[in-house]
């Protein structure tokens, strides 16, 4: 070990003050994330709410409870905008049918998927893909970033002026 | 004045037993120093076999220089996984991905091809993600 080394630990420890350890529901969040990963990885799939709140350890209700108070949003709203981010990537990048495109993020029926689509993004998925071509080149965000930023998506209304704030960033765990 | 890069990285995590498993065990890393100090922190450090002059050092919020009321937080922020430490480098993400898995790595997106490269997403034991990324040969360097 150098000198340097210690010099340092030295100092870091100098200002230590060592915290007590938390009484924040650590497991509970985890078991939220866990959930939360698996919308983000199956989306695709039938991806059952209730089944996932039995995974969690939730009752349903908790768990929608727990979710919306952890990520600002229902476990329901994040897999629909989770859907409709892959389904923007797949518009502006493979050459399938909307209808192909519905069906392969997980959505059942056109209708549905259209309306939420709308809802999300504010155009329908045919106006979007047209605008994208119009655009054209590559996404200028990295994918990892699109997919970890809730999404991807700018959500809608509130959510920037929210991001601005400086109390957005209040943990769930206080709440 | 040069500044010759970044030698120790802070990876906020929930259990420093469990995340030294993860990190040397799991993904292959070195352990480089695990002290306790008499603060009641452990200096535990980690680092790639593949970059020597950089160390991963792991510590847990309840156990550090924050304060109960911000350990706590951020103890929570680790949990639902909202922080990441940043980039891992790879030289063949698929191959290196499966091997990965094989160990019990948990990926939240499998190598996918991105404009500037191919790219997984992992999660330490914690909850911290990880881009796993294998850059292209023009950006590299």
């Amino acid at each position: 070990m150098t000198d340097g080394f210690d010099c340092y630990v030295g100092a870091v420890s100098a200002v230590l003050t060592v915290s007590r350890p938390g009484v924040v529901d650590v497991n509970g969040l985890r078991a939220l994330r866990r959930a939360r990963d698996r919308i983000d990885r199956d989306y695709a799939e039938q991806l059952d709410i209730a089944a996932l709140a039995a995974d969690a350890g939730y009752s349903l209700g908790q768990f929608i409870r727990a979710f919306d108070a952890a990520y600002g949003e229902t476990p329901g709203r994040y897999r629909t905008r989770r859907r409709v981010e892959r389904a923007c990537e797949l518009l502006r990048s493979v050459n399938l049918t909307v209808t192909e495109i519905c069906m392969l993020v997980g959505f059942s029926s056109l209708g549905s998927f259209s309306r939420r689509f709308a809802d999300i993004v504010g155009r329908s998925p045919s106006e979007y893909r047209r605008e994208a071509a119009r655009v054209g080149g590559p996404a200028p965000i990295p994918g990892c970033f699109a997919l970890m930023w809730r999404t991807g998506l700018p959500a809608p209304d509130a959510a920037a002026p929210d991001a601005a704030a400086p109390d957005a960033v209040e943990p769930a765990g206080s709440r | 004045m040069m500044i010759t890069g970044i030698s120790i990285v802070t990876v906020w995590v929930l259990d420093t037993e469990s995340a030294k498993e993860f990190y040397t065990k799991q993904l292959g890393f070195d352990l480089t120093t695990d002290i306790q100090l008499d603060s009641g922190m452990r200096w535990l450090t980690v680092r790639s076999p593949g970059s020597p002059g950089q160390e991963f050092l792991l510590v847990d919020p309840a156990h550090s220089m924050l304060e109960a009321d911000t350990a706590v937080q951020v103890r929570a922020l680790v949990a639902k996984g909202a922080l990441s430490p940043g980039v891992l480098a790879t030289t063949d993400c698929r191959a290196d991905y499966d091997s990965l898995v094989e160990r019990g790595v948990e990926f939240i997106q499998p190598p996918a091809d991105r404009p500037y490269g191919i790219e997984a997403i992992l999660r330490d034991d914690s909850g911290n993600w990880f881009s796993f990324t294998q850059r292209r040969a023009a950006e590299s360097g």
